[in-house]
């Protein structure tokens, strides 16, 4: 007996009883078009989810030098002045695993505009990279400075929101000029407010320039010398310094302010505090890791007995919390995934054995004409599956539809997961199979004497 | 030639620990193109020869010869294929599929046959059936939508489908008037005369077992006589349908 055949006698006996068959399917309809919603409204959070754990820094690697030390005395984290923006490009060039990467040095500095001042948590001079490594592209106002700005070290800046508040009270900082020690910057963007980080940092409080303008108009130091209260080249002027005589002796005769803006970097150390550099996916970042190693290690020269002159550090912290909230996501999905279809299963199951019960005299006149007890199997194995699957596809419209309303009305993200569908329609064949046996086998077992005469 | 043998055919049903006999040793014979009526009251066994004789049930003790191949003790499975090929059953409630066509019911033996036709083979081959039971204009017709003679018509229909050589027919007209009955029974006589196909109908209406040439009556499980009439000799040559 071919396999249409039974499809069709299947689909026959079933339009026999349109509005039960209906009704039947209305539990896996509902199962199925629930697990579809269910999936594609999870996968849109999940990804929501993913993306903005990701621009927490989940993805980020951050590359610091290493420790200088000399007979024995360890000059702290960050004191080798091995890291170049040279050894930046490398990483972006030569490790597949990375996005992108962004020099950078760090400066502490007190910034001036009008009759106020503002020591901002960080001043950062780095790339235009920087910003896609941190995931913060989206500007409030104004627009990013350029990798042409870098080159000519041009005094630009972007501000982070914190300083908008503290120097300019809230109005348009874009065009102003502001002064940090002595240099002025004019403002051409304003981040976007990312709040605190995991620290309790305030992340707004930042101001982003060209990493060129800072090592060589600003510090001119790398960050371990770099100190606060002997930075400031007005200090000269500032009697009061000398009652903190915190400032390390300088050996060399001291420019006057208009020599040092004249003549900006006497020495030029190219060497930068870090490189963050962004990892495809957080799946990827010990392949990143290990690519990274290999580039710094052979451009630094490093023997391979030797220990490496810098440190990476990633956000395994945020790594696991993402990795856990998938797996709890998807893991819920899927217990309520089951439960739905499980109901669903029972339902296709019992209203089998009433179609079995019900037809008893046909099952005992297909078998009196030559069914054999397998023919009967299969017609009602065929028929609970062919229930089951147009339930799924019912479903399957149900639920998509379902999740297209609730990102239309409510405006969640959502996902159309084609492995979902596959799923669903497996699932749902399997439903049929595993719950349509037991009444198909009962069906087959029967005796054609006693079904013949069933009334 | 002797279509149907039976020897010495006994079936004990067990009830618990109780065994019921209820046939006690059967031999009889039927040729081929023979049209058979056995009858007996209710209780003397006939319905239980009738389906081991349909090879619906098989005998506890004893031989079954049809066609010269013995079957008493064919598989389950096997009894099906034979069924489909060499038996055709017309009922008492004509068992028809409701809401099924006339057509897809005449056809639907021929799922289960071992060769398989395409379905527009199938069709017309129910279609020609139907011709002959005089149902060619009714054939999209439910059973709902037809007279209690014209659904036993299609019943015949269906059982001829697979061109069997013996049809069993269990009280054919229990659920007819005499006029319906009447039609029935000449519809048997033709396709007995016409084809050579040998019928066995069970009954316990004298009328109906009158048509019959060899009346085979049964009592208390066993034959309490088995006589011929005379008449024509019944057909024996190739079923042509």
């Amino acid at each position: 007996m071919r396999v249409y055949t039974t499809a069709g006698i299947a689909l026959k006996a079933l339009r026999r009883n349109p509005m039960r068959a209906m009704l039947t399917t209305l539990g896996i309809v509902i199962g199925v078009g629930a697990v579809i919603a269910m999936m594609e409204i999870g996968a849109g959070a999940s990804t929501a989810l993913k993306k903005s754990i990701a621009s927490m820094g989940a993805n980020v690697l951050v590359i610091r030098p290493g420790t200088a030390s000399s007979g024995g005395v360890s000059f702290g984290a960050g004191t080798t002045t091995t890291l170049t923006p040279e050894d930046c490009q490398a990483i972006l060039r030569e490790c597949p695993a990375i996005r992108n990467a962004a020099p950078m040095v760090r400066a502490r500095a007190q910034v001036v505009y009008g009759n106020r001042n503002w020591v901002p948590n960080a001043i950062y001079g780095t790339t235009p990279a920087y910003l896609d490594v941190q995931d913060w592209s989206t500007l409030a106002e104004g627009e990013p400075f350029s990798d042409r700005d870098v080159l000519n070290s041009n005094r630009v800046c972007i501000l982070g929101q914190s300083l908008v508040r503290e120097l300019f009270e809230g109005i348009s900082p874009v065009g102003k000029e502001i002064r940090i020690k002595n240099i002025s910057f004019r403002v051409i963007g304003v981040l976007s407010s990312k709040g605190a980080n995991m620290m309790g940092h305030d992340q707004d409080d930042v101001i982003l320039a060209p990493w060129t303008t800072i090592k060589y108009r600003v510090t001119g130091t790398s960050l371990a010398t770099t100190n606060q209260s002997t930075a400031a080249t007005s200090d000269t002027v500032n009697t009061l310094s000398n009652l903190y005589p915190a400032a390390q002796p300088s050996l060399y005769p001291e420019h006057s302010s208009v020599q040092q803006s004249n003549n900006p970097m006497p020495v030029r150390f190219a060497n930068i505090d870090q490189i963050m550099a962004a990892a495809n996916s957080s799946v990827e970042i010990p392949l990143a890791i290990k690519q990274i190693s290999e580039v710094l290690r052979e451009r630094h020269r490093t023997r391979a007995e030797e220990p490496e002159d810098f440190n990476i550090r990633d956000m395994a912290e945020l790594t696991a919390t993402l990795s856990t909230t998938t797996t709890l996501m998807t893991n819920l999905l899927l217990a309520v995934a089951m439960i739905s279809l499980i109901v669903g299963g029972v339902g296709i199951m019992n209203i089998m054995l009433v179609s079995v019960t019900e037809r008893t005299r046909e099952i005992g006149l297909r078998m009196a004409v030559g069914a054999r007890g397998r023919d009967i199997l299969r017609q009602f194995l065929v028929e609970a599956v062919v229930l089951c699957l147009t339930g799924g596809a019912m479903g399957i419209i149900l639920g998509h539809g379902g999740s297209q309303l609730v990102r239309l009305l409510l405006g969640w993200p959502v996902e159309t997961s084609p492995a979902a569908i596959a799923t669903a329609v497996l699932v749902s064949a399997g439903v049929g199979i595993i719950f349509g046996f037991y009444p198909a086998w009962k069906a087959s077992r029967l005796d054609p004497i006693e079904a013949l005469r069933y009334e | 030639m002797e279509l149907i043998t039976l020897h010495g055919i006994e079936k004990t049903y067990q009830m618990g620990d109780i065994s019921v006999p209820v046939l006690k040793g059967i031999s009889l014979a039927i040729r081929q193109g023979e049209l058979v009526a056995l009858t007996g009251s209710s209780g003397s066994g006939k319905s239980t020869l009738m389906n081991i004789l349909g090879c619906l049930d098989r005998p506890t003790a004893g031989e079954y010869w049809l066609e010269g191949q013995e079957i008493s003790q064919l598989t389950a499975d096997e009894r099906a294929l034979l069924r489909n090929r060499k038996l055709g059953f017309v009922f008492q409630s004509f068992n028809l599929l409701a809401r099924t066509s006339a057509l897809e019911n005449v056809a639907m033996p021929l799922s289960y046959t071992v060769e398989e036709l395409s379905s527009s083979e199938a069709r017309k081959r129910a279609t020609e059936m139907l011709c002959r039971v005089g149902l060619g204009d009714r054939l999209d017709h439910y059973p709902s939508q037809l007279s209690g003679g014209q659904q036993q018509r299609v019943a015949i229909a269906r059982a001829l489908i697979n061109r069997p050589p013996v049809l069993f027919a269990d009280e054919p007209t229990g659920n007819l008037d005499s006029r319906t009955s009447e039609e029935v029974l000449q519809m048997f006589e033709q396709l007995n005369a016409e084809d050579g196909i040998t019928i066995i109908m069970v009954t316990h209406d004298p009328k109906v077992a009158g048509h019959a040439r060899q009346i085979i009556r049964i009592e208390d499980g066993l034959i309490l006589d088995n006589t011929t009439a005379g008449g024509p000799t019944p057909q024996t040559g190739e079923i042509t349908l």
